[in-house]
């Protein structure tokens, strides 16, 4: 049997209906904004920062996605994460890892709540999540006082506004965290875990596989990177507003199933995860260049995100 | 006779594979013809393109000598064509009428569903077939046997004149087999034809009045069923003859591998010894419920159990989890396939090395070149068809599947091996494999446990038959006891509670 069948090449085409789906909206949205404007560097890598956050999220999201979960408080952690990290970035107070690691280990120790809720106690993910959603919120609003928290250090402030000549940050912590969350799915025995999981969970059981380990960690993942977007956001807006990240985990989750992650768990490649985030950003910064309207932008940004997946389902299944 | 329905020269080919070859098959008013062959040979694919599922490549489908497109399943219902899964997928929830009518309710003029008339005509219906089932029953309530029948109420209601029937026997108990056979003799004398699915030699030599075989997704023959017999019918299922049915191999047995003490999983399944020595097949008889499965599943930390050692290699081990058996050297294959053994949604390889990844890349990083040649190896050695290594299970017929559970085992290199029913829904041919398997196991010294639904196989392969009834351990065989009446007396002989 050769090695790359005509059929095997179909299959990876296929696979990658999402990639042509955005090479093609890229192309359109070059093609009608003034002066081409759409792709001059500048906007590519504003597009690379505005995806940074989102497509971080989405990271996690797939892997608790892939695991047959959903994690709908991911929102709330980047305001808590952010709350708690800049208030331990005011200027003169702490070294500047105090608040990054407060603000990640934040994020991890919501992750274990949900993990363990989910694989310990047994309940819906769905459920869980939502409650912590609730919860981290107020929680947020409770050690802010309600009000945002201003005065962060200019160290603080550069965590995300740094740029290495002119590449910002913000999409070096991207593509690298995107990297490696592709890398350990793709190439490492957890990560294999994750899938079996998904896919089975009790066949993975008889194979020996912790899959309540599995499902905890998939949680932690999502919740640490929530809890580092959460500092990213801080540091963008030199603001921790415990209202900030609000509706994020939607995104997050649009990021993945735009990608080809199956809801149900078991299926989906980091790559399309990567093309579903950057998707997202893509169609929000069009508009914006083509003036639109912010209002119309939430309607036309829904139904290009119903219609790619839509493009993706069919030319799949033919 | 003129035919009722005619299939002429179907071919279809998948991205990769060729499953039907310029195949014909011809079905005539009132007669049971049987299809027959390996999985894979092409059978389910043949009844999906009749059933509209998918289209063929070439080829034509006439009915009543009219050619006619099928091309879609409730086109196929629409021109007189029903199929009984072999997985029924009623409604669970809903009453027997409903799922009779399911697609297709009754209405008022009022435009609601008119449920007094669906009751009473299937009510109506299941009287006339004489089967004791009330129409208002929910679904969940009754028994496979019983939803089978439901559906054939189904066939007829939809006036049904081509019914398939895929694997009808695979679950049901051997009353209801003859129950079943009385309703397909019901239905030829009225005409319908049946085309019938099954793996079971003696059913088909019972029920079948012509039988089609296919191999390879090639027509093999089309023979009236008095013209053969069963060595005839496997020679051309499977292209070559097997001798015995049960291949026994002089091994000799030594010392004890693996022993079970004092077991108790629950209220009911209590106090179970066992011990099973190197080079050995212990067999473990019983009826079904008498807790053969979950006594296996609780030895192996997939199922709690209250009280009871293990001894393996002479010193006490303890399984808490799944994984704690497969590092000590004990492996499971479980029952049902779909449920518990495979991730349909995983490749071949990845479902074969599952178990063992963390033995197989001990530092926590995959090497897929490794992986995909140890899947290979697999793939080769057992002959399981599949186009690459990283082909979805859930893409591969279920002889095929169990081979691919049986690879994941195997990679675990256990010294005890359990089988909980490894020959279930599978073809003579890959059952025959499987049975060389377990002998080469017991070649290599390993141990045997055999669970075994069908007698034959339970005989033919165990050295020591330990036999369960409700619970408790009534009996061990050895060899020169063994007898078909000698498993079932200990089967059936309930203690007094």
């Amino acid at each position: 049997m050769p090695a790359f069948s005509s059929s095997n090449l179909g299959a990876r085409l296929r696979e990658m209906g999402i990639a042509v789906v955005f090479v093609a909206l890229v192309v359109a949205l070059w093609a009608v904004s003034p002066g081409h404007s759409f792709l001059s560097v500048n906007n590519v890598l504003l597009v690379l920062i505005q995806t940074a956050i989102n497509g971080i999220l989405a990271m996690g999201m797939m892997y608790v996605i892939v695991s047959g979960e959903i994690d709908l408080s991911v929102g709330s952690t980047v305001g808590l994460a952010g709350v708690a990290a800049a208030m331990l970035a005011h200027p003169g107070e702490y070294p500047l890892i105090v608040p990054i690691v407060a603000g990640i280990a934040v994020g991890a120790l919501v992750g274990v709540i949900n993990g363990v809720g989910v694989a310990y106690g047994g309940i819906p993910s769905f459920i869980v999540t939502l409650g912590m959603m609730t919860a981290v919120r107020g929680i947020a609003l409770m050690v802010s006082g309600g009000a945002p928290i201003f005065n962060v250090s200019e160290g603080f402030e550069a965590i995300a506004a740094f740029r290495i000549g002119t590449f910002p940050i913000m999409a070096v912590y991207f593509i690298v965290i995107a990297v490696v969350c592709a890398f350990v799915l793709n190439r490492t025995v957890f990560g294999r875990r994750v899938y079996a999981v998904g896919g089975n969970p009790v066949a993975a059981e008889v194979s020996g596989v912790n899959v309540r380990r599995s499902k905890v960690s998939v949680f932690v993942i999502a919740g640490l990177l929530a809890g580092f977007c959460g500092v990213l956001l801080a540091s963008r807006t030199i603001t921790g507003s415990p209202t900030a990240g609000e509706a994020y985990e939607l995104d997050a989750i649009a990021a993945v199933v735009i990608g080809g992650v199956s809801m149900t768990g078991g299926r989906g490649r980091a790559l399309g995860v990567v093309i579903g985030a950057l998707m997202i950003a893509v169609i929000g910064n069009g508009l914006d260049i083509l003036g639109i309207d912010a209002n119309f932008q939430k309607v036309v940004k829904g139904l290009i995100i119903v219609v790619a997946v839509l493009l993706d389902v069919k030319t799949r299944r033919n | 006779m003129a035919e009722l329905l005619k299939l002429t020269d179907i071919s279809k080919s998948f991205p990769g594979v060729k499953v039907l070859h310029e195949v014909s098959f011809g079905l005539r008013p009132g007669e049971v013809h049987a299809l027959m062959g390996e999985n894979g040979a092409g059978k389910s694919t043949l009844m999906k393109i009749l059933m509209g599922i998918y289209a063929a490549d070439t080829g034509t489908i006439t009915i009543d000598g009219t050619p006619c497109r099928i091309t879609d399943p409730r086109h196929a219902i629409a021109q007189g064509i029903a199929m009984i899964h072999q997985e029924l997928n009623p409604v669970l929830d809903l009453p027997v009428y409903e799922n009779v009518y399911l697609g297709r309710e009754v209405r008022t003029r009022a435009g609601l569903a008119n449920h007094g008339l669906m009751r009473r005509k299937t009510q109506a219906l299941l009287d006339e077939m004489g089967i004791a089932i009330r129409a208002e029953t929910r679904m969940r309530e009754l028994s496979v046997a019983q939803c089978q029948q439901v559906e054939i109420a189904k066939a007829i209601s939809v006036n049904a004149r081509i019914i398939v029937m895929d694997e009808p026997t695979s679950a049901i108990t051997d009353d209801d087999v003859e129950a079943l056979f009385a309703q397909i003799r019901a239905l030829t004398a009225q005409g319908v034809g049946v085309i019938y699915i099954s793996h079971k030699m003696n059913e088909i030599f019972r029920i079948a009045d012509r039988i089609t075989v296919l191999r390879d997704g090639e027509l093999i023959g089309t023979e009236d069923a008095a013209s053969l017999d069963e060595a005839t019918l496997i020679r051309m299922m499977v292209g070559r003859s097997l001798d015995e049915a049960f291949p026994k191999r002089d091994v000799s047995v030594g010392e004890p591998v693996f022993e079970v003490r004092g077991w108790t999983v629950d209220e009911r399944i209590k106090g179970i010894d066992l011990t099973v020595r190197s080079g050995e097949i212990l067999g473990i008889g019983g009826l079904v419920g008498a807790g053969r499965s979950e006594l296996v599943e609780s030895i192996f930390g997939f199922r709690r159990h209250v009280a009871g050692t293990l001894l393996k290699d002479g010193s006490e081990i303890r399984v808490r989890h799944p994984r704690d058996a497969i590092a000590r050297g004990i492996a499971l294959i479980t029952e049902d396939r779909k449920h518990t053994g495979l991730n349909l949604l995983g490749s071949v390889s990845s479902n074969i090395t599952l178990p063992s990844l963390s033995r197989l890349f001990r530092g926590g990083l995959l090497n897929l070149r490794t992986e995909s040649r140890l899947a290979s190896g697999y793939v080769e050695r057992l002959d399981i068809k599949t186009p690459t290594v990283r082909q979805l299970c859930g893409n591969l017929s279920g002889g095929n599947q169990q081979k691919v559970v049986l690879s994941k085992w195997l990679e675990t290199d256990p010294d005890v091996v359990i089988f909980d029913d490894p020959t279930r829904g599978i073809d003579v041919g890959a059952k025959r494999e499987i049975y060389e398997l377990i002998g080469n196991l017991v070649a290599a010294g390993k141990a045997v446990i055999l669970i075994s639904s069908e007698m034959g196989e339970l005989l033919g392969l165990s050295d020591r038959i330990a036999v369960l009834a409700d619970g408790r351990l009534t009996g061990t065989l050895d060899r020169p006891q063994f007898s078909q009446e000698a498993v079932m007396e200990l089967a059936s002989r309930f203690k007094e509670r």
